[in-house]
């Protein structure tokens, strides 16, 4: 560590650094940018929220492993407290048996009551302080200047002008060809100049900024570069990481700018010495020649103290004592699967925001049945409305699809509101519009606050796709291509892609009359969040158009004919329907109503009405964990109360999203039929009956694994520390440039989720369920590096069920290992209504009668 | 019908010391309370508004009663109503009540709701006592309050770096503004030689026949609101406090920035509006201003890429649109403009989140590459010119600190020789025998007598510039403000004959708050270990009651209407004669530096990113 004194002997530093230098391999820029790339946030622009793990940047290692050391070295808060721990342990969450199992696996039974203490009582100093920053604050050290004060404010201001998507009236004048050739242009035609002296300036005009050259100006040891870089961009990892995610996906903006870590790095280290050569004058010396002693290199191994034993083990208790309660609700609710003809059939998005809604349904109408699937049905593409300046992908983030679908004939024209004009920011026009304009927003702001209504700022699931509009699905010229995209899909793309999607969920005989495709996405207002509402395995839209577009393809008479040579045979009188759930509001949508025949459409009305119920039912269950609702009043009521929520401006929290996702479970329906499981489970359905060899399986774990993981980790960290991994509270939200937020005007931006969206959740990490043979889910999950990564390495827990007896299996350390549980039994009820009015904390698992 | 002006006064202050005494679990109850204070006092000031208007809508006034008197000094409460304050409440009730609703579900859950509400409602107080005040020094309680409340909202989240920041940036222009107002007071009291009440302002005739033997001493007092109405209203070349002070929760930034607090400086104009009416070079420079800050921060916000800081500037560009309003004698026109900026910036702040998806839905529609704009045409160097300019808001930030602050810094860095045990050495025995001499006035030779209060205020500057640059020891910072104040009131018993009572009551509230504040500070120096000035500590993370004691001394040490100081300050200006310029730019310059450095402590001691708890905060940047 440094010198804390302050006193520094130069000669005996240099000869001490250099001889380090000799040592160490030489600063190369190339490796050094990637690695900061690589551990920056990866955050994609507000409009295309997709979320992922936060620590991505760790995944290689085991998870303790990984989040120890993350905490260590980027100073992130990894996991709850001590305190909490001990709480929820007081409270019951964290049950003792679990505790002492969890002590026994990796301590030993004998040690159960020593290490029953320490994790209960002992007191424990606070950890040494991260590495990171540790390096650059020798600055304010030596010369007692604040350099980030100094650089930040302005360096934020010019690359958020650079990028601006369209709220500056002035956008930067100076070509879009690189950041640093543009400040450059700039710089060159101008009486004035962003930095405060001529060097840093000349510098900037006269040379060609080779990195190297300024980090020897600035840190002079180049030992020292690599480690002076993180710590300059971790000041500000907001800014950094949009940066680094735009120069890898330029197409994420419409408007589209060229930008490069290198260049944000380079001009910053110019401000850099352009802010020293303002304060201390030109004849600074450079950090590296300050220094005492060399920080310790942050990728060093960080040793594991007797503290992060102690919250791995909480961690570990704490998980199980939920996992344990889910897994015994599974082995103790078995019961037949119902059989005879169905009523209807649904298939839902495996989001967990759809299980009660599925729940409702099967109650209301016990001879319905309701599977799910990733939410873009299997059909991949790009959507295109009509008059849309730009394509927008509707599928999972990972594909890359070749396919365009259009909507034409659209009647749907954006509306406008002129509040948000920007001319009531020019002087004149100004002028006018507040003298007029201005007395009518507060009669605007009267009736938003009094009767809030659905307005043209509202983020609507509704609006994606026009549902009057007409979809170009089907192709039948491969020549008909835009943009290197064939626009819609040929008959036997469109076989492959449907029996894909009936195969995996198990959907293949015993068809109902009408079958809906059920997408989902919400609504919110005074929302920049809006995005990571919508359906994720839709990069962040609304389901429909993959809705509509997956029933034309299953109603095609010559995809049925083909299906039916390959045995499944879908009767003629099965209709496919397409619709939207939106889960903020609980409505539905159903589209190409007209396409039913006379039977198929009398079926419907009655099945609207059981939708309609459940709706009802479901915003009621919905509305126990909204603390400022009374969830006691009947269902539609309560049901009117979640609407007026959604476009309310002062509503922070339109839906809960996925908090307390903790569950991914991947087989029949039969498996968690009869359970409550409180909104907290992905399920994708599946049946190992017609997969034998894990065929289907793997197209499901292989998205499942990053969506579902990726979601529940976002979640977990941003819960556990959401000032640094997180947004923090949205209150004082500002928007930047369209593509981000930030606190006030000139801070950092927010990567991650804002506290009003993780508050209610627990940070566990998701529990993988799959119903099959053990060794078929081993070969399954292990036929994959990046997909076998996320169990090897503990960021997703995995159980397999013993298809035929419900035996439990425990993924640990590369096997399956038989797991019992500990919970003997669990509350039956017939309803879960006098619950859900009975609190909003989670409710334990109770089996359904 | 004028008695029901306390009535409005009284309202805000009832339910704002209600909504101190609930325990903060109970959010329900306290925006309860707060919707119905503000809510009575809307329904009942509309009611009335009709009234009024049904009875010809006189002018009403109310001199309430004396607080301090001494020979013809008078310190009274003074309450009026006429159209100007018809308006200001009426649009301040209407935003307030709408703020507290919306505030009401959209704070729900934060830490903080009860400060929030708590700091809401004294913001209403002051605003009510700003906007019914019928005389300087009740305006100047109103003005106080509205400071302290700023500060409070800016850093209302006070565990991040950048709030805190920016709160102490923004109160430091306050108080520029704060002096601006003092002096105006001090200066009129020479003018009318009594304490001087806004109606009385309209009599033409009076007015007429002071400013004509004092032509200047108009101008100086007409500069000086000025100057004032500027800081408040964000005008050249104060305009950067404005976007900067968007840290708290969008609803307070609505209210406060976008509509209330911004356009007091306008109302201190209209107020004043008969006193400079008939002074045309006033009249011009209040045009100028407003032109040129017009000019200016609309080229700002053009440039600007983030949603609240476009908003801000605009704002001000319109209020600088209004002072050009009001200096060419359209008062009502100023009036309907204020009403409309207030109501429009509310809205478009409080919308201000949804701009992403409506412009993004916008833009994906009818997305043009290249935007024109009419600088397109310009030649190339003058056209990049502007654009840096106004990204770099014209310099206007740090204009304040390279002429104002850094200079005030670099003069007080000279005395670092003064350590702490040379400064009690030198000044305390200094000062006992100055007080010996106050006392024995006699023993002083007369030509001394006359340099002595320059030099005593001067020592009183040089006390608080070291107080506002010490580094180190928090607590010797705090001791060098109060030796100030005792300075201060040296120099001025030297200046003038008057009774020591005035002296003592001045004294009393900077002793008491300087007593308790040294306690605070050394009860947490010895729980903490360090509290030195050179970074955030943060403690009121751990040690809130502490925070708040000290807090209360702050703002009693400042001279803030919670203690006889207040009163003080103004009597202390009121023994400077009007040909004493240099004794009250010391004076003055003490005052301002003073409050600086109390709030300097404040935040450096209890605000900012708790130091100890390092995984906990967030990023200094964020």
């Amino acid at each position: 560590m440094i010198d804390c004194s302050g006193n520094f002997n130069t000669e005996n530093l240099t000869k001490q650094i250099s001889s380090m230098d000799s040592k160490q391999t030489s600063f190369d820029e190339h490796e050094a940018i990637h690695a900061l790339k690589h551990y920056l946030p990866e955050q994609a622009v507000l409009k295309d929220f997709i979320h992922q793990n936060t620590l991505h940047a760790f995944q290689k290692q085991k998870f303790f492993k990984a989040t120890r050391s993350a905490s260590a070295i980027l100073g992130y808060t990894v996991s709850l407290g001590l305190r909490e721990y001990r709480r929820l342990y007081h409270a019951g969450k964290i049950r003792k048996e679990i505790l002492e199992r969890v002590i026994t696996q990796r301590k030993s039974p004998a040690l159960i009551p020593a290490w029953t203490e320490i994790v209960l009582q002992k007191k424990f100093d606070s950890p040494p302080p991260p590495r990171i920053g540790s390096l650059r604050s020798n600055w304010k050290r030596f010369y007692q200047i604040d350099l980030d004060s100094l650089v930040h404010p302005l360096l934020f201001r010019i690359l958020c002008s650079y990028l601006d998507q369209g709220i500056s009236m002035w956008s930067f004048p100076a070509g879009k060809d690189g950041f640093l050739h543009s400040i450059r242009e700039l710089e060159r035609n101008s009486l004035i100049s962003f930095f405060r002296r001529g060097r840093a300036r000349k510098l900037l005009l006269e040379t060609s900024c080779n990195m190297k050259d300024l980090l020897h100006m600035v840190v002079e040891h180049e030992s020292l570069y690599k480690q002076y870089l993180f710590d300059q961009q971790f000041a500000h990892q907001g800014w950094s990481g949009i940066v680094s995610v735009i120069e890898d996906h330029p197409e994420m903006l419409v408007d589209h700018r060229v930008i490069s870590l290198h260049d944000l790095i380079v001009f910053e280290l110019l401000l850099e010495i352009d802010a020293l050569d303002y304060t201390v004058g030109e004849d600074w010396v450079p950090l590296g020649g300050a220094i005492t002693n060399r920080p310790v290199d942050l990728f060093e191994e960080v040793p594991e103290s007797e503290l992060h034993d102690v919250l791995e083990i909480w961690q570990t208790a704490y998980e199980w004592s939920y996992y344990d309660e889910v897994l015994a609700g599974i082995q103790l609710s078995a019961q037949g699967q119902t059989q005879g003809p169905r009523t209807f059939q649904g298939i839902f998005c495996i989001d967990d925001r759809e299980c009660s809604f599925r729940r409702y349904l099967e109650k209301l109408d016990s001879k319905c049945e309701t599977f799910a699937t990733p939410g873009f049905f299997s059909a991949e593409f790009y959507f295109q409305p009509e008059n849309g300046k730009a394509y927008t992908k509707v599928c999972p983030a990972p594909i890359t699809p070749k396919y365009l679908i259009k909507a034409v004939g659209s009647s749907l024209v954006p509306e406008q509101d002129v509040h948000f004009t920007k001319r009531a920011h020019h002087l004149f026009a100004g002028w006018l519009i507040t003298q007029t304009l201005g007395f009518w927003s507060a009669v605007k702001l009267f009736i938003n606050i009094f009767r809030p209504s659905m307005g043209p700022a509202t983020a609507s699931s509704f609006r994606h796709m026009d549902r009057f509009s007409s979809l170009t699905i089907e192709n039948k010229n491969p020549e008909d291509r835009e943009n290197d995209l064939q626009i819609g899909f040929t008959i036997p793309e469109m076989v492959q892609r449907v029996e894909g999607l009936l195969m995996s969920i198990g959907l293949v005989r015993n068809f109902a009359p009408v079958i809906y495709m059920v997408g989902h996405g919400s609504s919110s207002v005074n929302n920049p969040h809006y995005a990571a509402y919508d359906c994720g395995a839709c990069s962040g839209r609304p389901g429909s158009v993959n809705a509509r577009v997956i029933c034309y393809m299953l109603n095609h008479p010559e995809v049925r004919s083909t299906l039916r040579k390959k045995g499944i045979d879908i009767p003629e009188t099965t209709q496919f329907m397409g619709a939207l759930h939106d889960t903020t509001r609980d409505e539905i949508a159903f589209y190409d109503e007209d396409a039913l025949t006379p039977a198929n459409a009398e079926a419907h009305k009655r099945n609207e009405v059981i939708f309609n119920q459940a709706l009802d039912l479901n915003a009621k269950e919905r509305a126990r964990r909204f603390v400022l609702m009374d969830s006691r009043v009947p269902a539609p009521q309560a049901h009117d109360r979640v609407k007026l929520r959604s476009v309310s401006l002062f509503e922070p929290r339109p839906e809960l999203n996925h908090a307390t996702n903790t569950l991914c479970v991947i087989g029949r329906r039969s498996l968690t039929q009869h359970l409550f499981l409180d909104r907290r489970a992905f399920m994708n359905s599946y049946d190992y009956r017609i997969d034998p060899d894990g065929k289907y399986l793997l197209t499901i774990i292989r998205p499942a694994a990053p969506v579902c993981g990726g979601i529940n980790l976002e979640y977990f960290f941003s819960r556990v520390d959401n000032q640094k991994l997180g947004a923090g509270t949205k209150l004082p939200h500002n928007v930047m440039g369209l593509f981000g937020v930030a606190n006030g005007i000139d801070g950092d931006l927010r990567p991650g989720l804002p506290s009003q969206m993780i508050e209610v959740h627990d940070p566990i990490r998701l529990l993988m369920i799959v119903e099959h043979y053990p060794q078929v889910v081993l070969d399954v999950v292990q036929r994959q590096a990046e997909t076998y990564e996320w169990f090897i390495n503990d960021w997703i827990n995995l159980v397999a069920v013993h298809p035929e007896t419900r035996e439990l299996f425990s993924f640990m350390d590369g096997k399956f290992v038989p797991y019992h549980v500990l919970t003997t039994r669990l509350e039956e009820i017939a309803d879960v209504t006098p619950k859900i009015e009975s609190t909003e904390d989670n409710l334990p698992v109770y089996i359904l009668r | 019908m004028n008695s029901i002006l306390n009535y409005f006064v009284l309202v805000p202050i009832v339910g704002f010391a209600l909504s101190l005494i609930i325990p903060r679990q109970h959010e329900t109850l306290i925006s309860r309370v707060s919707f119905v204070t503000v809510g009575l006092h809307m329904i009942s000031f509309q009611i009335f508004l009709v009234y009024w208007l049904w009875n010809g809508h006189p002018v009403l006034d109310t001199k309430d009663f004396v607080v301090f008197k001494a020979g013809d000094y008078e310190f009274f409460i003074d309450f009026t109503f006429d159209r100007i304050s018809a308006i200001y409440v009426f649009v301040g009730s209407f935003l307030t009540f709408l703020v507290t609703i919306y505030s009401r579900i959209y704070m729900h859950r934060e830490s903080g709701y009860k400060r929030f509400f708590n700091t809401i409602l004294f913001f209403y107080v002051g605003y009510n006592f700003i906007i019914f005040s019928g005389n300087m020094e009740t305006m100047f309680i109103g003005w106080e309050i509205l400071g302290v409340t700023s500060f409070l909202l800016i850093a209302f989240y006070r565990d991040r770096y950048l709030p805190v920041k920016n709160a102490v940036k923004v109160f430091s222009i306050y108080r520029i503004g704060d002096v601006g107002l003092l002096l105006a007071m001090w200066m009129s009291h020479h003018l009318w030689h009594e304490n001087i009440t806004f109606i009385k302002l309209n009599n033409y005739e009076l007015v007429h026949e002071h400013l004509q033997s004092h032509t200047w001493i108009g101008v100086f007092i007409s500069l000086m609101i000025l100057v004032s109405a500027a800081a408040k209203s964000a005008q050249l070349p104060f305009s950067s406090w404005l976007p900067r002070a968007m840290e708290g929760p969008t609803p307070s930034s609505a209210i406060f920035y976008g509509s209330l607090s911004v356009h007091i400086g306008v109302f201190i104009l209209l107020r004043t509006y008969p006193f400079w009416e008939y002074q045309t070079s006033v009249r011009i420079i209040i045009a100028l201003l407003g032109l040129s800050t017009a000019f200016v921060s609309t080229n700002i916000a053009r440039v600007q890429s983030s949603i609240k800081s476009q908003i801000a500037y605009a704002s001000s560009a319109q209020i600088g649109l209004i002072f050009i309003e009001l200096a060419a004698g359209f008062e009502t026109l100023a009036m309907i403009h204020f009403a409309g900026n207030a109501f429009l910036r509310t809205y478009q702040l409080l919308v201000s989140p949804s701009v992403v998806s409506y412009l993004i839905r916008e833009q994906f529609y009818s997305y043009t590459p290249h935007q024109h704009t009419f600088e397109d045409t310009w030649p190339k160097r003058l056209e990049y010119s502007l654009y840096m300019l106004s990204v770099k808001e014209f310099n206007l930030d740090s204009f304040m600190y390279r002429y104002l602050w850094n200079p005030l810094k670099m003069a007080g860095r000279k005395l670092d020789f003064l350590t702490f045990n040379r400064v009690l050495l030198i000044f305390v025995p200094l000062y006992l025998v100055g007080l010996y001499s106050v006392y024995n006035k006699d023993i002083v030779p007369d030509n001394l007598e006359h340099v002595l209060p320059l030099t005593f205020s001067l020592i009183a500057c040089i006390l608080v510039l070291k107080s506002f640059t010490e580094r180190k020891q928090a607590r010797m910072s705090w001791l060098l403000v109060i030796m100030t104040h005792f300075w201060m009131a040296l120099a001025i018993s030297f200046n003038e004959n008057f009774t020591f009572d005035q002296i003592h009551l001045y004294l009393s509230g900077v002793a008491i708050s300087g007593v308790v504040g040294f306690l605070c500070l050394r009860r947490l120096k010895n729980l903490e270990g360090n509290i030195d000035l050179d970074m955030f500590h943060g403690h009121s993370y751990h040690h809130p009651k502490i925070a708040l004691v000290f807090l209360l001394a702050c703002l009693a040490a400042t001279g803030f209407p919670i203690s006889p100081t207040f009163i003080g300050e103004d009597l202390i200006f009121s023994h400077i004669h009007e040909d004493q310029p240099a004794l009250a730019i010391f004076t003055s310059l003490a005052f301002i530096v003073d409050g600086l450095s109390i709030i300097r402590i404040y935040a450096r001691v209890f605000l900012g990113p708790h130091s100890k708890s390092v995984y906990e905060m967030a990023y200094r940047s964020s």
